[in-house]
């Protein structure tokens, strides 16, 4: 049985004047121990997707439609209270600003404990002892004197890795990793990330990893979601999808990567922007961007489909899979 | 390529604005627009109010002694032609509060243009060029906030009042006004800017100026004052407010405006002595004037500063 | 340092042991400090730069990489001029910069132009696309009539990719990579040689990157630019760079082609950063792990800046801070252990 599991995910956002979909009809699923990555450029919904499996949207935006079942209950539903009962504790979050989770004038010990003693019944003894062993287990060096500093006093990698051992202090079940490396400089980044990567493994505990960069999806995760204008376009093993991308914007989007072109050569650019979700163009999103655009990419929107392993939403890859263009599923 | 990219001007000015996140903000805020109307009416009838006023308080041909002291139209005793009664000299109280207003309002403003033009120059320097003038321009500051504003207004022009003497002070009183409360304020501006400035100067936008080889006016003229005009507006019209008062206390106090070109504020005080003889009017319907005019022009800036949100450094 | 040689014998630009501290203590009683019970006088500075020395030469892409708080941005305000150095010297071919005053670079200014990270900062909110462009190009060619210039910016919008008839915009009225477009526009309207790019494309989406990355290497071959490109990312150096600084801590590590540096890094930092970054392929490579995170520049310990990261480090490292020596690839490289052949491989 599945950890999480999607279905048909609607988030909107109510402007002044309209109603903006931020989300479009968003389904996966995780595994327990699975690592998944979320992957598109800014503006593509993936941070959005980590607030609404969070339950932790905020004023103008809304869960319009869709299942979230955690652990077989559809937390959608839930009250703040049933709610807070699960954040923190069977499911983590960890964002890209550790000062976000970390208050400025809390010293280290006092939220650690805080968080541990909201959830379980413990001693104040009993919770540091259990903080500094996580502290421990994020290889931060002597732990106990951490507890008694303040955020501030801190480098940002080490932050980092105390914003992680506070995510795993209650053992959750899924952590959701907005963007957890971006702000830190490349070799504290490969540190943090071969400690997640350790941590999931060891505790088997899924991860929902958020990001923009390709390298790191490769890295870490076991399977990928490649989302574009609030909608996955292609899903499935993360190799299969990195070696042998299908959809024309997955594609496009490696090769658009410095490595991927001769040093001193034109890289292979897509042209345009995204879309903003307020003036979406008609049919597929990608199309005004697209190589491969035919007249039915600009008239209907193409749906995901399966193809082995993976899950693509093209009609162009629907076609080469010898599945002819279907007017009527717009 | 002229013709083409002044066609992509969408729509006028004014629509750009009522479209606005401002205007939305306005259209949406009944406070503002309330304050604005009344604001609106108090400011078309001190502008009109030559037009509009049945009579000229400032002429004395058209002043009787004989009608001093009729009260408003809806009490007992009074003229019809008088609609708020008339004062202590006889003149007609509707006429004479707009006028009193017109100046009001002038001296305000003329006073607010002068703190903005001394404060957003010092400011700028200060903030802009920093280091020691930094230290000495927001010292003098400090030195001039220390003293209130009252206090300095009141010591000056009792002085040129004995120095000039009445008649010269009297003919003189409004540029007299116009430069104490221009000049003791302006340390609210200079301080206000001085912040934005320091603000403004870290943005890249201004190392790319620097980076093209403008000279520090042109940056501090055409780059960064634009950008430090929300702030700006907040406090002028909390300013603005703020002189109006000064100027009523003042002329409240004798040290204003002279009886025969009232203000509201001289007006106020002038009816102060008959407050018990039972003209109350005299007192009471420029003080209500007053009163709304500041607190309008107070709710608007409060309104502006919810929109605009920028950081004001006060004391 | 004169062992560091560019390829072409007059460098376009010179750094000459090039220093800058940033004094911490200004005040007199901020300089006072409590020591064991002893009031002691002390100026804290943050070193950002100390001793870089090297060259670029005409047409050349120098890129400078290196981690946040290495100095890399504040060599590119030095370069530009929005600094004033410590110490060292800067020349601009051949002849001494850092000391000129604000008419004495006006030169300078029509010469070299700087692209910075933020595209969202760097253009004044204020004003249109047009008055951004037409006002550097009125303000160093006050003899073009108002004609020339608005058909010169619209042909250097042209050549950014940006709609002429867009030019009554503002700049929030753009996408990110349009403004880095505008902003790159911006800078050529005064036809520089030399461009400054400081993390030009750090603060843009993937697919947006190579646009910008595209448009800049155009310019590069259309105008012969000469660059002096910072960046953390080395995906990017390896692609557009034809050498490559590597800046710890404000000090130069290495200084090599960028092909001699990928394919043979030598400096232990070099290798860890290489190493560090995420690759797409399918092995999972092991990168080399630093001991411990960058220490603050305030204060240099006397040695090697990387001693306390380093595990190749010694007591030389500990006491004597390297100097850049030459390969024979050409290379500079500044490490005790590599100049006396410690490192294995």
């Amino acid at each position: 049985m599945s950890l999480l599991s999607v279905r048909d995910l609607t988030v909107k956002f109510a402007m002044r004047d309209q109603t903006v979909t931020a989300l479009n009809q968003i389904s996966f699923d995780v595994r327990r121990g699975e690592r998944l990555g979320i992957v598109g450029e800014s503006g593509a919904g993936k941070s959005i997707t980590g607030f609404a499996l969070m339950n932790l949207l905020s004023q103008p935006g809304y869960i319009d439609s869709g299942h979230v079942m955690f652990g077989g209950e559809d937390i959608v539903r839930f009250s703040d209270a049933q709610m807070r009962r699960i954040r923190g504790n069977r499911m983590a979050m960890i964002f890209q600003d550790p000062m976000v989770t970390l208050n400025p004038v809390l010293t280290i010990g006092q939220q650690m404990v805080e968080t541990l003693r909201a959830h379980r019944k413990l001693s104040r003894a009993e919770a540091e002892q259990i903080s500094i062993l996580k502290l421990r287990e994020v290889y931060i060096p002597s732990p106990e004197e951490r507890l008694e500093q303040y955020p501030h006093e801190l480098s940002g990698g080490m932050r980092q890795r105390i914003v992680i051992a506070i995510a795993l202090l209650l053992d959750p079940e899924l952590i959701i990793a907005d963007e957890p490396t971006t702000a830190l400089d490349v070799t504290i980044q490969a540190d943090i990330m071969d400690l997640l990567l350790e941590l999931c493994q060891s505790n088997k505990v899924g991860l929902i990893l958020i990001t923009h960069d390709l390298g790191v999806v490769s890295q870490m995760t076991e399977r990928t979601l490649v989302m574009y204008a609030g909608r996955i376009i292609e899903a499935g093993p993360t190799r299969q999808i990195i070696n042998d991308p299908q959809h024309p914007y997955t594609q496009g989007l490696i090769n658009a990567l410095p490595q991927q072109t001769l040093p001193g050569h034109r890289l292979k650019q897509i042209p345009g922007n995204m879309p903003s979700p307020a003036a979406l163009p008609a049919g597929c999103p990608f199309h005004p961007r697209c190589d491969f655009a035919v007249d039915i990419c600009r008239r209907v929107r193409p749906e995901i489909m399966r193809f082995a392993e993976v899950e693509i939403a093209c009609h162009e890859v629907s076609r080469l899979h010898g599945i002819p263009y279907k007017e009527e599923s717009a | 390529m002229s013709s083409l990219s002044t066609n992509e001007i969408p729509a006028s000015r004014w629509s750009r604005i009522w479209n606005s996140k401002m205007g939305h903000s306005f259209r949406g805020n009944p406070v503002a627009v309330v304050s604005l109307a009344i604001f609106l009416v108090i400011a078309f009838g001190a502008i009109f109010a030559p037009l509009i006023a049945p009579f000229d308080p400032y002429d004395p041909g058209q002043i009787d002694i004989m009608n001093s002291e009729y009260p408003p139209i809806w009490i007992e005793g009074a003229d019809p032609q008088f609609l708020f009664g008339t004062d202590d000299q006889g003149r007609d109280l509707w006429s004479t509060i707009l006028y009193g207003t017109r100046l009001s309002l002038m001296i305000g403003l003329c006073a607010v243009a002068l703190q903005a033009v001394l404060g957003i120059s010092i400011g700028l320097l200060a903030g802009y060029i920093g280091g020691r003038l930094d230290s000495l321009l927001m010292r003098l500051a400090d030195i001039q906030l220390s003293f209130s504003t009252l206090m300095v207004a009141i010591i000056f022009l009792a002085v040129t009042q004995a120095m000039f003497g009445s008649e010269t002070f009297n003919q003189y009183a409004i540029y007299f006004l116009i430069a104490v409360i221009g000049v003791a304020e302006w340390p609210q501006y200079a301080r206000t800017v001085r912040a934005t400035v320091l603000a403004e100067k870290k943005k890249e936008y201004v190392d790319s100026a620097r980076v093209l080889g403008f000279g520090p006016m042109r940056i501090m003229v055409r780059h960064i004052l634009p950008n430090s005009l929300s702030p700006i507006f907040v406090i002028s019209t909390v300013q603005v407010a703020n002189a109006i008062i000064s100027e009523a206390s003042l002329s409240f106090l004798g040290l204003g405006m002279p009886p025969s070109q009232p203000s509201l504020g001289s007006l106020i005080s002038s009816g102060f002595d008959y407050i018990f003889s039972g003209s109350w009017w005299i007192t009471a319907i420029p003080g209500v004037v007053l009163v709304v005019l500041v607190l309008v022009i107070n709710l608007l800036g409060d309104w502006m500063r919810d929109v605009l949100n920028p950081k004001l450094y006060k004391g | 340092m004169t062992d560091i040689i560019a390829p072409d014998s007059r460098p376009l630009l010179e750094l000459k042991q090039l220093e800058k501290r940033f004094v911490l203590d200004k005040g007199f009683l901020e300089t006072l400090k409590l020591r064991r019970g002893r009031i002691v006088r002390e100026r804290r500075a943050v070193h950002a730069v100390n001793d870089v020395s090297l060259s670029v030469a005409r047409g050349e892409a120098l890129c400078v990489v290196g981690e946040s708080g290495c100095g890399k941005s504040t060599v590119a305000r030095l370069v530009a001029g929005l600094l004033t150095p410590s110490g060292g010297e800067i020349l601009y071919d051949g002849a001494r910069t850092d000391n000129r005053s604000r008419a004495g670079m006006m030169p300078l200014r029509k010469k070299m132009q700087m692209i910075f990270q933020n595209p969202y900062a760097s253009l004044n909110p204020r004003m249109t696309i047009r008055q951004a462009l037409e006002e550097p190009m009125h303000y160093h060619n006050p003899a073009m009539s108002r004609a020339e210039v608005r058909d010169k910016v619209a042909e250097v919008m042209r050549t950014v990719g940006v709609d002429p008839s867009w030019s009554m915009r503002y700049p929030h009225e753009f996408s990110g990579g349009q403004r880095q477009r505008i902003a790159i526009a911006r800078a050529l309207t005064v036809d520089p040689e030399f461009i400054i790019a400081d993390e030009p494309i750090s603060a843009l989406d993937v697919s947006i990157q190579a646009q910008v990355l595209n448009l800049m290497l155009e310019a590069k071959e259309q105008r012969g630019l000469t660059y002096l490109f910072i960046t953390h990312d080395l995906s990017v150096v390896e692609h557009f760079g034809t050498r490559v600084a590597v800046l710890y801590l404000g000090t130069l590590c290495e200084l090599a082609d960028t092909r001699t540096l990928f394919e043979n890094p030598k400096h232990p930092y070099t290798r860890a950063l290489l190493s560090a970054v995420p690759q797409l392929s399918d092995d999972h490579p092991k990168h080399i792990r630093l001991k411990g995170e960058i220490p603050t520049p305030i204060n240099l310990p006397q040695g090697c800046p990387f001693y306390s990261r380093c595990t190749y480090a010694n007591d030389r490292c500990r006491v004597e801070r390297p100097l850049p020596v030459q390969k024979p690839d050409g290379s500079a490289v500044a490490c005790h252990a590599v100049e006396e052949d410690r490192l294995d491989g």
